[in-house]
């Protein structure tokens, strides 16, 4: 069963990356670009039929390694 | 006294730091993180450097690896933990220490001197200094912009845990003396047994005239003391 797994900075979090791309596109003149947030994506294979158990899995992998929960959101998908 | 130094794939400091250990009479050794017993140490040292080429996040592989649930077990013991740049960015992986590393303020690597004042000298790492002591101690980091929880920021202040912060060569604590956007200034903290110093500058770095300065030194004569 495959998950994919979005993590990006908590809205009240600074995030310089995605500020500096969203600055570069302005100037670019994409002008109609209210705003860009940067985060990462990881595509999960869970060996499981079950879907809930598997959910419940990816959910324990992102909250022990893939995400810090101080300054990070993150959003399960299945894929 | 007894140190051990943790050596992940991508430590880069952990030679200079053993050399500011071995002339300060530390009896030290090296180990490897993929070991699972930990020599008895008083001080364990998680050096700087980019372990793991800092995949995901700076610090978050190395706290997962093998020796650090050892690490762990020493520090609720109350053996004296040391962590510079990334080995600061490790115990805020592990949990070590609250908070987290973000990106500098201004997105650049910084490599240079800065001065940073000493907060707390009430502590095994700080004893030798003295209170508002300013030093010159070089910094070389991506990630070395302090964020935490209000609650917790409030517990530093409080508690004295607040061991160095950013300031310039006269001691001012503002936005211009901060290089890279650390809350309040924080360039160190500790946890709430004091046992545990988490900080991005280097002081093993400056422990000779010939190569920078000696405000390092003091440090570890500290916990000598």
């Amino acid at each position: 069963m495959k998950f994919s797994v979005t993590v990006t900075l908590k809205k009240n979090i600074l995030d310089p990356q995605g500020k500096v791309v969203e600055n570069t596109l302005i100037n670019m003149g994409m002008n109609s670009i209210k705003s860009i947030r940067q985060g990462k994506y990881f595509l999960i294979e869970v060996d499981e039929n079950d879907q809930s158990i598997a959910e419940k899995k990816v959910d324990e992998i992102c909250k022990k390694l893939l995400v810090n929960l101080i300054i990070e959101d993150y959003k399960i998908n299945k894929f | 006294m007894k140190s051990s130094v943790i050596v992940f794939p991508g430590s880069n400091c952990d030679r200079d730091i053993a050399v500011a250990l071995e002339k300060m009479q530390f009896k030290n050794q090296m180990v490897w993180h993929k070991e699972t017993k930990l020599p008895k140490s008083d001080l364990i040292v998680l050096p700087g450097g980019f372990s793991y080429g800092d995949y995901l996040r700076s610090g978050a592989i190395a706290g997962k690896s093998l020796i650090i649930d050892e690490v762990i077990k020493a520090a609720n013991s109350g053996c004296l933990i040391l962590g510079i740049c990334n080995g600061f960015q490790i115990l805020t992986e592990t949990g070590l220490l609250k908070g987290t590393l973000l990106r500098n303020k201004n997105l650049k690597f910084i490599n240079k001197d800065v001065h940073i004042k000493v907060l707390n000298n009430n502590t095994k790492f700080s004893n030798k200094y003295k209170n508002n002591q300013i030093l010159k101690i070089n910094i070389a980091h991506n990630e070395g912009n302090y964020f935490t929880d209000p609650n917790h920021l409030d517990e530093l202040n409080k508690e004295g845990l607040i061991a160095f912060k950013y300031c310039d060569e006269k001691g001012n604590i503002n936005n211009d003396t901060n290089p890279n956007g650390s809350l309040e200034n924080i360039a160190g903290i500790l946890n709430l047994k004091k046992n545990i110093l988490g900080m991005m500058p280097h002081p093993e770095r400056m422990i000779d005239e010939i190569i920078s300065n000696k405000d390092g030194i003091n440090l570890f004569s500290s916990l000598l003391n």
